[in-house]
């Protein structure tokens, strides 16, 4: 039976009440929160609502169960937004579980992740005890950065229950521009040199086998000059996607509407020279799959059908790590996890009676 | 300590060529830019390949001698002022840019290598490594990433944190570890987020994978002079209430611009009594339009001068006066303190007002010079140590600028870390139980305590300490 608290007091004394506890917020991630029998689930939903938000200020500080839409709206209503474009908004996610799963949308591409934006947490550690880390300024290096540790922390070293962000100013306008390519090589070597130069691209989604979608962000006199000057220098067929298309295309690639039902979720980090490998097994797998940020990030909708190992030993071969978002696996990670050692001294440290699951 | 055993392991490893023992040999480690503290090593070791450094960490462990880990010794906080009866590991010749991925945007580092050696490899490319803290010219990024540098660019693009995406390090009680990859994203906890920022509490870091970024196409950067630092603040809550997102945005007093004037001749606006540099990149597009909205407030805000910077020449002229700040008041005073805390953006000029009248019961002057955007604060107090009791009263002075920092539930330090400088005042921004918590992760990294040991955290009491950890 799942627990309910609606205090970060009552946060505290569940842990204190059950011997294995694992937090979750709307469960748009399922697999992160899946429990086995002997783990209690701990529905964070209720410890929500916006704690502190000064837009002169331009941080905010939430409950953990507050959801990304009501964040969204909050500082929309001051021209400030979080511009990682935390994904899972429309599905009901929270901001807790978007700090614990480590997730962050398409426009991390120009300023920084969920990591790049989170200034301090409040949590509760393995003995039922509140921790805080970081602060409510936007520029702090005092102590260990627990802020930082707890980006993708999966609810396996403490409970957040209280986040704060600094936020930006929102750009008034954007402007998608659709770039099809010939083959995925030559879609690649176009997000290298993208990104090597200045365009200053809010965001840069890869579709095989060769589309991409670039989006431009800031003052709307100065973007068709931007978008014009950019399509110039690309030798491929490329059209700007109307003021509809545009954000339905990455409203959809946020919420992952593209992925098939009956299919795991993963999140594979990697880089753009990565991709063409990775690409064509996943191609043979009929996997549908699609990279953002830059070809920093592979999402792939792995069939059901089909089991998650031939994914993890792929990963395992090329060195690179996933981990699984939705979907019916036993496990959440996939690949290599060189960060294993060290990170096992930070679990035993902040959660030594193993309260919380393991990371596996 | 054993280090009757380590000593001689040292002589025959590292030969007396690169085991320095003399006391002249000594004489510059025993402070870093903190000049009020300083501790005579008991050796320096120079190491040269990540191996020595690996085996020289190990040797500690087994012998107990603390170690310190130092590239220029440019920190503001003591982090590299040695430890009693301890060794100095000099990184400095641990300078190789090992790779350097254009295409990908990463560079792979050594320790030793300086913040701006980052940029110079990487300039052919159009790219550059963006925290810049004022000491870049001789700051190494293993001392950035220990200390989770800063500089006058975090207002957009965050801290040295916000750049490293990989590390691999040599822990404290001598393991190799490995965190984060090439890629922008990670899965699992943010190690490398914990890891920057240890205060060498952790261990050393022998390989960095540092992030790029490509140099904007524009810039517009602007100097404009007031007839007070309260009327400099103002304007800064008006431009980053239009929702513009300069890339600095930087405040110096008048004390401040005297101290540059005489250092550099920089050229600052006759009479004014604080100047404000704005600085705008981007696209050139987009800085067109955001520069007629910049020029638009600074009308309003009734400045006495608006020096446009017109060429690159004219905008490093700028940023000179303002990066020799700190080392420029030298000239002003025989002795100053650089402090550095936070205080919520809103709240600056209230901050200011109450670091005058502070400085003013102590009878001491206090320069400032501060990243407005941020809300950090670097006032420079200054000092004549050879007056009794002047270091006495300006360290005063810098513990109530302090002690107001966290009052107005800002941070005691924003950039330059806590070290040996601010140990006391970390129990005030945390809780006890927040306290314990840092010393057992500082505890999981080096068991032994060997590592910069008495840096950021207290020394406990035995008792006390065995207690947290058994409860652990």
């Amino acid at each position: 039976m799942p627990a309910h608290p609606t205090t970060i007091d009552e946060v505290s004394q569940c842990v204190l009440d059950h011997p294995h506890v694992l937090p979750r917020g709307a469960n748009t991630k399922p697999a992160l929160s899946r429990t086995n029998a002997d783990v209690t689930p701990l529905d964070l939903t209720a410890v929500r609502g916006v704690s502190a938000y000064d837009p002169g200020e331009f941080t905010i500080t939430a409950l953990a169960g507050t959801t990304l839409q009501e964040i969204a709206q909050t500082l929309n209503e001051h021209g400030q937004w979080l511009p990682f474009d935390p994904p899972l908004a429309d599905a009901g996610a929270t901001i807790g579980g978007t700090v614990a799963a480590g997730l962050s949308g398409p426009g991390r591409l120009r300023f920084g992740g969920v990591r790049d934006f989170l200034v301090g947490v409040r949590f509760i550690d393995g003995q039922g005890k509140l921790v805080r880390g970081g602060g409510t300024v936007v520029k702090n290096a005092a102590g260990f950065d627990l802020p930082k540790l707890m980006i993708g922390s999966l609810g396996r070293l403490g409970i957040l229950v209280e986040l704060s962000f600094k936020v930006f100013p929102k750009p008034e306008s954007f402007t998608t521009l659709r770039v099809d390519a010939p083959d995925l090589d030559a879609a690649i070597d176009l997000i290298c040199r993208l990104t090597s130069e200045p365009w200053d691209l809010h965001a840069l989604d890869l579709e095989p086998p060769a589309t991409l979608y670039l989006r431009l962000a800031g003052e709307p006199a100065s973007l068709p000059q931007r978008i014009a000057r950019l399509s110039d220098t690309i030798d491929h067929p490329a059209a700007a996607l109307t003021d509809v298309d545009g954000p339905t295309w990455w409203d959809d690639a946020n919420a992952f509407t593209w992925a098939p039902a009956d299919t795991a979720l993963v999140k594979v980090p990697l880089t753009p020279k990565r991709i063409a490998a990775l690409d064509a097994h996943l191609e043979s797998a009929g996997a549908t799959r699609r990279y953002a940020a830059a070809g920093n990030v592979a999402w792939i909708a792995w069939p059901s059908a089909a089991p998650l190992d031939g994914l993890d030993q792929h990963l395992s071969a090329d060195q690179l790590s996933g981990l699984v978002i939705r979907g019916d696996a036993q496990r959440i990670r996939l690949g290599v996890d060189p960060a294993r050692p060290f990170m096992q001294r930070v679990k035993t440290a902040l959660d030594p009676t193993h309260r919380f699951p393991d990371f596996s | 300590m054993d280090a009757a055993r380590l000593m001689p392991w040292l002589a025959e490893r590292f030969g007396p060529d690169r085991l320095l023992t003399e006391p002249g040999q000594l004489a510059p480690y025993e402070s870093d830019a903190l000049t009020a503290f300083a501790v005579t090593p008991r050796a320096v070791v120079l190491v040269q390949s990540a191996d020595e450094v690996i085996d020289t960490v190990r040797i500690c462990r087994d012998t107990a001698v603390p170690f310190v880990a130092r590239g220029s010794g440019t920190s503001l906080s003591g982090g590299s002022v040695p430890v009693e009866g301890g060794i100095v590991i000099a990184l400095n010749r641990l300078n190789r840019v090992l790779k350097l991925d254009p295409d990908q945007r990463i560079a792979v580092v050594e320790p030793g290598v300086t913040n701006n050696a980052v940029t110079d490899a990487a300039q052919p490319f159009g790219l550059f490594y963006a925290p810049d803290p004022s000491s870049q010219q001789i700051c190494t990024i293993g001392g950035n990433v220990a200390f989770n540098s800063g500089g006058a660019h975090c207002l957009k693009y965050g801290m040295t944190s916000n750049h490293v995406l990989a590390i691999k390090a040599v822990l404290a009680d001598g393991d190799i570890v490995e965190m984060g990859s090439d890629s922008l994203e990670s899965v699992g906890p943010d190690a490398v987020g914990l890891f920057v920022g240890h205060e060498g509490l952790f261990g050393i870091a022998l390989e960095i994978t540092l992030r790029l970024v490509p140099r904007p196409e524009a810039y517009h950067t602007v100097l404009i002079g007031y007839r007070s630092t309260a009327e400099a603040g103002d304007a800064v809550a008006k431009i980053i209430a239009t929702g513009l997102l300069p890339g600095a945005l930087e405040i110096m007093d008048r004390l401040a611009l005297d101290a540059a004037e005489a250092s550099v001749n920089a050229d600052f606006p006759p009479g004014a009594q604080a100047v404000l540099i704005v600085e705008l990149e981007g696209a050139h597009e987009q800085v067109a339009v955001e520069r007629q909205q910049l020029t638009q407030i600074i009308d309003q805000t009734n400045p006495t001068q608006v020096n446009v910077a017109a060429d690159a020449a004219q905008r490093l002229a700028i940023w000179k006066g303002r990066k020799c700040a700190f080392s420029a008041v030298g000239q002003l005073s025989p002795d100053y303190i650089v402090q550095d805390g936070v205080v919520p953006r809103s709240r600056l000029g209230e901050a200011l007002q109450r670091i005058e009248e502070l400085a003013d019961a102590h009878q001491l002057r206090c320069a400032n010079v501060f990243h407005a955007g941020d809300g950090n604060l670097h006032p420079l107090i200054l000092y004549d140590g050879r007056q009794s009791g002047a270091m006495h009263r300006a360290e005063q002075l810098a513990a109530e600028i302090l002690t107001m920092c966290i009052e107005m539930n800002g941070s005691v330090t924003g950039e330059h870390g806590i070290g040996v400088e601010k140990r006391e005042f970390l129990p005030r921004m945390f809780s006890e139980h927040d306290m314990t918590v840092m010393r057992r992760l500082h505890h999981a990294m080096d068991p032994a305590g060997v590592a910069n040991t008495g840096k950021m955290l207290l020394p406990e009491p035995a008792e006390q300490s065995a207690a947290a950890m058994q409860s652990a």
